[in-house]
């Protein structure tokens, strides 16, 4: 009981601070959208959420693609993932949904993969939708197969770091900095990037639903 | 946009970082645990993108946007994690709690021979 | 090699090759080795730079503070790089053999199959041995596919290090210290007993949660300021209630995360529970990442809210750790154990270089001091912990008390232990000496007497406990059976390192001068604070 009022005593300080400082924020904030949007032609897209985080702050993005693969790895290495119980038999409504949300699942990512340069979207929103898709998968049971190629599905899952990491070096041969694009093509290398990414987060978010690796390894 | 409506998001954005944290310790379940962080993370998310609402002018400020993108995926990941590891102490202990702290001297592994000439040792 | 090719190349070589490495498990080893070898190049390179050139800023996207994510080398980033590849390296080495030359990094219930002191346990040791000979296929195939795992795992560390100690953006600095941790979380389980795993779990609540409350005070700080890079923080920010709420709450995640007093519990189970070359990981590098941190938020970016009671806080705090450490240390059974509580003590002469290096005059003594010693502690606890790894694949066990006459089978370990042992006391002419030697230097200077007690009884209490272990170590009773060789790079990468953790004591002249370059204290400048 005491245990429990000290920390609800904790964290009503926690919070009283943090109101103090939030009330304490300068009232007329400005941000980093001037600068955001004043640079956005050079950047290759007109999305400023995109240029911000595939161009200005692309090393971020870097690293947090490898976050992703890094959290893919670590479950696989704690152990075998469990596959749901299913007969596609038994369940023909389930069967026929699949039919029509699978394909509209993977149009719909691929949408948002190119619609991310120009409005709200890239690669880690499709790459959520075909994460979702491959949970679908799985759930009614048409993943098992394609899921256990080991050399495919890790090929895949690396795919996104691996052609992250081969275009920042390319940048650094070309304009000598790390993932400055040449001027002119940043949306390209950006298109590249992404489309790798989609790949690599969506069998990722897929597989962490699995929970474990899809086989045992050789 | 006055700043009052901006506040109430900061403050709720300040509560739920403080109800997580306050669930995250005085709960024992491993899965209410981590769902605590799922919170605390939300909270944290709900800041930036306030800080990002605030700022003048048509479109909101893209940097705290692309920041809580980037939080988001590093959550999952880690809640993917998390869930795993926690499959995976149930099955070694059989228990979704976390036991007591080991920490201090650790249970003493058990002697090949109890009852031989062996210094009696405690631990811390 | 440019310094932009160097930074470059520390980067992406190691997350390159963490991603091959899961993709092509059966390479791990090669890639390792690869990586260690061409990232320990590029950090060569970028040592030249620095100091012949001053700080090295890169500008990552080409378009610069506070739009984009600066990296710079100073002379602090560039000797926690080489700190950095040199303990990469010697675990390359050392994992090479480590996870298939013998059985998991578990200590045996019943103390090793080979002690025959017993006759009445002789039948039940016979009858263990053959179910432990039948049971082999299973266990190697488990020790392959914990080192197909390791490889990855490990490189993605080293990658989140080297990407951490070369920000000089706060946000970015959250990234890395997420990889950082999760990659720390799964190593520890890969050890795959009960006890890492439940260690491994406690780790994850600690380090994410922290991470949430760096998080937060990022928030806050952006909010304020509407940057995010150190040197632009330090430029235009001003102290108020949401700077000082921000820090706090980031200084809290990062104690947390460095197993500061009294956030240190989540470290001696997760410390002693994982593979020896993990817990070497750890203890080095790890926990050292958080710490940079702290002294890049407080001494470079907001030094103005570095008062001189927030500086003796640290060093409060400091002085519990070496204290409740090392009485811990002093009563451990286990030596996984004793070494990690060895570690939460020598954290805590980390944190005494707050309120020895914020002085008005002569901080600079204390603030190469500090990280003289922190490079000390990384070699000579790696040494530690891979001389752990040795014993218990050896003896099968690590209880201290059993370890009796030890010298007499593994000389080599025996050795590195005591030279490491040398270096976490401060001994001359170790390193750990040098260090010790800068800070008691820079507290008298400065009038601190109090600190000087506490490192005097920290050193006592540490020779205690070293003392303690090699005693059991050196007696002539009793020889404890040994059934299990060690393959000699094992024991050779751990010798190797606590040798250089006495060696590096005669390179600490050019240390300090390397962490002078950028350094931000007083002092620092040429003609300011004292060198021995």
């Amino acid at each position: 009981m005491i245990q429990r009022v000290s920390l609800g005593g904790l964290s009503l300080a926690l919070l009283a601070g943090l109101s103090w400082a939030v009330a304490s924020l300068p009232a007329a904030p400005t941000g980093l959208t001037a600068e955001s949007l004043g640079k956005l032609p050079e950047s290759g897209v007109t999305n400023p959420v995109t240029a911000v985080l595939l161009n200005y702050r692309g090393y971020d993005t870097l690293l947090e693609v490898g976050v992703l693969l890094l959290a893919i790895v670590g479950v696989w290495s704690l152990g075998r993932g469990e596959w749901p119980e299913s007969d596609l038999g038994d369940r023909p409504l389930l069967m026929s949904l699949l039919r029509v949300l699978l394909p509209v699942l993977v149009l719909a990512a691929g949408y948002l993969l190119w619609i991310g340069a120009f409005a709200p979207g890239g690669a880690f929103q499709g790459g959520a939708l075909l994460g979702g898709a491959l949970v679908l998968m799985v759930l009614g049971g048409l993943a098992r197969r394609v899921l256990q190629r080991d050399r495919l599905v890790r090929f895949g899952l690396a795919l996104g770091v691996l052609v992250f990491a081969a275009v920042c070096a390319a940048t650094t041969v070309m304009t000598g900095g790390l993932l400055q694009y040449p001027a002119g093509s940043g949306g390209t290398w950006i298109l590249v990037v992404e489309s790798a990414a989609l790949v690599s987060i969506g069998l990722t978010l897929g597989l962490l639903y699995l929970g474990g690796r899809p086989r045992d390894d050789r | 946009m006055p700043d009052a409506d901006h506040r109430i998001y900061l403050l709720a954005g300040a509560a739920l970082f403080a109800i997580g944290f306050y669930s995250l310790l005085a709960q024992a379940h491993l899965l209410r645990r981590i769902m605590s962080l799922n919170v605390m993370g939300g909270g944290v998310f709900l800041v930036f993108i306030a800080l990002a609402a605030r700022t003048p002018g048509v479109i909101p400020d893209p940097v705290p946007q692309a920041m809580v993108l980037t939080g988001i995926v590093v959550s999952v990941c880690a809640t993917g994690l998390a869930l795993a590891l926690a499959d995976r102490v149930q099955a070694a202990t059989g228990s979704v709690e976390l036991e007591d702290d080991e920490e201090a001297g650790d249970r003493p592994v058990p002697r090949p021979d109890p009852s031989a000439d062996r210094k009696d040792t405690h631990s811390a | 090699m440019t310094a932009a090719w160097a930074i470059a190349s520390l980067i992406l070589l190691p997350l390159a090759a963490s991603a091959l490495a899961f993709a092509f498990p059966r390479r791990g080893r090669w890639l390792a080795l690869a990586t260690a070898l061409t990232t320990g190049v590029a950090v060569v390179h970028l040592t030249r730079h620095v100091i012949t050139a001053g700080v090295q800023v890169h500008r990552a996207g080409g378009w610069g503070a506070p739009l984009g994510i600066d990296l710079r080398a100073d002379g602090l980033g560039v000797l926690m790089l080489l700190v950095t590849s040199l303990i990469g390296l010697a675990v390359s080495l050392y994992a090479q053999s480590y996870f298939t030359a013998h059985e998991p990094d578990r200590p045996r219930e019943t103390g090793g199959s080979g002690r025959e002191s017993d006759p009445s346990a002789g039948e039940k040791s016979r009858s263990r041995l053959a179910s432990a000979a039948a049971n082999r296929p299973g266990r190697e195939a488990e020790a392959l596919h914990r080192e197909r795992y390791f490889w990855p795992l490990f490189l993605f560390l080293w990658t989140a290090l080297n990407a951490l100690f070369l920000s000089s953006d706060v946000f970015n600095l959250y990234v890395t210290l997420e990889l950082v941790g999760f990659a720390a979380v799964v190593l520890v389980a890969l050890a795959g007993t009960r006890a890492a795993v439940t260690a491994a779990m406690r780790y994850l609540f600690v380090s994410f949660s922290a991470s949430l409350f760096y998080l937060l005070g990022v928030a806050l700080v952006y909010g304020q300021s509407a940057t995010m890079d150190l040197p632009s923080l330090a430029a235009t920010s001003r102290p108020g209630p949401t700077l000082f709420v921000a820090l706090a709450l980031m200084t809290v995640g990062l104690i947390a995360k460095a197993a500061l007093f009294p956030l240190h519990f989540w470290l001696p189970p997760a410390h002693a529970n994982a593979p020896a070359p993990v817990s070497a990981l750890l203890s080095a590098l790890v926990v050292k990442g958080s710490f940079y941190i702290l002294l890049r938020l407080w001494f470079e970016a907001f030094p103005a809210l570095l008062t001189p009671a927030v500086a003796q806080l640290f060093g409060l705090l400091g002085a519990a750790a070496i204290l409740w450490g090392s009485l811990n240390a002093l009563f451990q059974t286990r030596l996984k154990l004793l070494i990690a509580y060895s570690t939460v003590a020598q954290l805590g002469y980390l944190f005494l270089l707050f309120p020895l290096a914020a002085a008005r005059e002569g901080g600079f003594a204390a603030w190469s001091g500090g990280l003289i010693f922190l490079g000390a502690h990384a070699c000579a606890k790696t040494a530690m912990f891979l001389t752990a790894g040795n014993i218990l694949h050896a003896a099968g066990h690590d209880r201290i008390e059993d370890l009796d006459g030890m010298t007499h089978v593994l000389p080599v370990s025996v050795f590195a232990l005591g030279l490491s042992g040398m270096s976490l006391i401060g001994l001359p002419p170790s390193s750990g000496f040098a260090g010790k030697w800068l800070l008691l230097g820079a507290a008298i200077a400065q009038g601190q007497w109090w600190w000087v007690a506490v490192i005097l009884v920290g050193s006592l209490l540490a020779a205690a406990y070293v003392v303690r272990l090699l005693a059991h170590a050196f007696t002539r009773v009793g020889e404890p059976g040994m059934p299990n060789p060690i393959p000699p790079v094992m024991e050779g990468t751990a010798l190797a390192l606590a040798l250089l953790a006495v060696a590096m004591g005669f390179a600490s002249h050019w240390l300090a001068e390397l962490v002078r370059v950028g350094a931000p204290v007083a002092g620092a400048m040429l003609g300011g604070g004292a060198t021995p």
